[in-house]
């Protein structure tokens, strides 16, 4: 048993550390394609060479990231492969055809097209070039569409339909996989964090030279235009993050109860805004959720539901499968969890009994047992735990990570106005302030911290399913040594690192000898 | 009188921009050895050594794997 734990823990961790790796170039490419782009629309709209000066710096640290970002993420592909091979056969072409049309479609979309972006300069028409930066901007935000429907599938899995002799889940209606409100939701959730971790970028490398009083007006021009794609960017999260509380709300009731430390759930349900767990708090114990918390009152069942007065279960209201009200009126009614692991056991009786039909030959006795294994398939990765303790998340980590992002990006709203609002009526603040040339550079850092710990939430607060109550990760894992994924942890852990020291070498080398030229007057 | 001269073709055109564009890179030539050292650890190194495909190297049919998938799945150890 310890042995399946390490291999699970160590797993979990690999897959962490590289898809934590990946998403540091992600976002980047996302959001500094549009700027990028935005800019030399002005430069062919309007003919003048500062768009074009501007263009070309920032185009040179978009191209930086994504030679950067390159290959990242089919280390997670190989994963797949080698440590969760029971989950990539049993996804069947659910996950494959959404990995697929991402690799055929938008890489090499992305890639052509950035050809042309960074060769093209005095080659190609200045139409021709702007519709290449364009379309690698679009390539880009097709890539993070199918990769994130296969993560929303993963969230909510829909579309399929389960096929026992072949152990795979079968695409049964591609649409409702491609269009899971899920994977819409995330999709722009996830386009507009990179349009603010970019404007945030863009700010805080302007906020640099501006420190070192280089390329004033270039810097401004940044500022103002990365300002507002930003911005827009952050409102965008926290409209579509509102979307995604109700979408986990509606399908992930768990994840949402540990992301709000919620137990015992009510009507009315407040929101924490701030607060400490109380340490070592389960959810059979009568320990008090928090030490300490600062919340507002019906907050989250207006967060969930759009009815400030809705109930919004806890981790022991979900577990239980209902809860009463101070009336004592049930307000809540679901499946138990104990009912979801003794259905789960009796679909996987099912299965076994399938089996034994399959190597009979008997297909009445397959047919029948098919039926039986159907009735029950939706609690089917429930059958893999012995307690109701092994189907919570890990409330902490997960209360931790939604709050440390919400926190931040809160004040990423708050920084981005503020720069907009430097930018266009207080320039003396902005271009004498080292405060505020230091505030727009530790942005940068938070940005990318607000971002991954979005991610957190969402890949926390799932566990411990890698399919929303059909596997969880101790079924998924391929059996293989737990010593050979630690090997392999480490590996990445000491290459990946090393490179990105030399990746982000390059960068900041970069912004340091491109910002001593005059980014006005470009060659042209 | 002058001859116009011909307009090169696509293809010819196409291969230009990419030999003119690396022959001219400048950060360029170093991001490209990054990816490249990256590609050759990811695939030469790691997928080669650390990353084989569980199933594929331990059965040698869909039938076997399903069949693997489906004893391990519906394992009854602790039931």
């Amino acid at each position: 048993m310890d042995d399946i734990v390490s291999l699970v823990d160590w797993s979990r961790a690999q897959f962490a550390l590289t898809a934590i790796y990946h998403w540091l170039f992600v976002p980047l490419t996302l959001g500094l394609s549009v700027i990028v782009a935005v800019m030399e629309t002005m430069y062919v709209r309007t003919g003048d060479v500062k768009w074009l000066g501007l263009t070309k710096f920032w185009m040179r640290l978009f191209g930086i990231n994504f030679a950067m970002g390159v290959a990242t993420g089919i280390i997670l592909e190989f994963e797949f492969g080698t440590n969760w091979s029971n989950y990539s056969w049993f996804v069947g072409d659910i996950f494959g055809a959404p990995l697929a049309i991402e690799g055929l479609l938008a890489f090499f979309m992305e890639s052509t097209f950035i050809a042309v972006m960074f060769f093209g300069w005095k080659k190609v028409s200045k139409r021709f070039h702007l519709t290449a930066t364009w379309l690698t901007a679009i390539g880009s935000s097709l890539s993070a569409w199918w990769i994130l429907v296969a993560n929303a599938w993963m969230q909510y899995p829909v579309g399929m339909e389960f096929d026992p002799a072949q152990m795979r889940n079968v695409m049964a209606d591609f649409w409702a996989v491609a269009f899971s409100p899920v994977a819409v939701n995330k999709f722009f959730h996830a386009v507009m964090c990179g349009w603010t971790v970019s404007g945030v970028f863009v700010i805080g490398v302007s906020c640099w030279m501006l420190m070192k009083k280089r390329n004033i007006e270039a810097s401004l021009s940044s500022i103002k235009l990365a300002g507002w794609v930003g911005l827009i960017g952050i409102v965008g999260t926290m409209a579509t993050g509102d979307g995604s509380a109700k979408e986990v709300a509606r399908v992930q009731p768990m994840k949402l109860a540990a992301m709000e430390g919620v137990y015992h759930g009510n009507e009315g349900q407040e929101i924490t805004t701030f607060g400490v767990l109380t340490p070592g708090k389960t959810y059979a114990d009568d320990k008090d959720e928090f030490i300490f918390h600062i919340a507002i009152p019906k907050g989250l069942s207006f967060l969930a539901t759009g009815d400030f007065d809705a109930f919004v279960p806890g981790v022991n209201d979900l577990v239980d499968g209902y809860a009463v009200n101070e009336a004592g009126d049930t307000i809540f009614s679901g499946v138990s969890y104990a009912e979801r692991i003794a259905r789960g056991k009796e679909a996987h009786a099912s299965l076994r009994a399938f089996d034994a039909a399959m190597k009979a030959g008997d297909t009445a006795a397959m047919q029948q047992s098919k039926a039986e294994l159907m009735k029950n398939y939706e609690f089917f990765g429930y059958g893999y735990f012995d307690s109701v303790d092994e189907a919570i998340p890990n409330v902490p980590i997960t209360f931790y990570m939604f709050h440390l992002m919400v926190i931040l990006g809160g004040y990423l709203l708050a920084m981005l106005a503020a720069s907009l609002f430097l930018a266009y009526k207080k320039q003396s603040w902005l271009l004498g302030n080292k405060l505020v040339h230091l505030v727009g550079m530790v942005s940068i850092p938070l940005v990318w911290l607000c971002s991954e710990a979005g991610w957190a939430v969402a890949e926390c607060g799932r566990q411990p399913w890698l399919i929303e109550g059909l596997m969880p990760a101790k079924a998924a894992i391929s059996a293989i040594p737990a010593t050979s994924v630690i090997i392999t942890f480490v590996l990445f852990a000491v290459l990946f690192t090393a490179l990105l020291a030399a990746e982000l070498s390059i960068m900041m080398r970069q912004i340091s000898k491109h910002s001593k030229e005059d980014i006005l007057s470009p060659e042209v | 009188m002058k001859q116009s001269e011909e307009k090169p073709s696509w293809a010819r055109r196409i291969i230009d921009l990419y030999v003119d564009g690396f022959r001219n890179m400048t950060v360029g030539k170093t991001l490209w050895a990054v990816i490249i050292v990256k590609l050759i650890l990811i695939f030469a190194l790691l997928k080669l050594f650390f990353f084989p495909n569980f199933l594929s190297t331990n059965f040698s049919d869909d039938a076997e794997r399903a069949e693997y998938v489906r004893g391990v799945l519906s394992s009854d150890d602790g039931e």
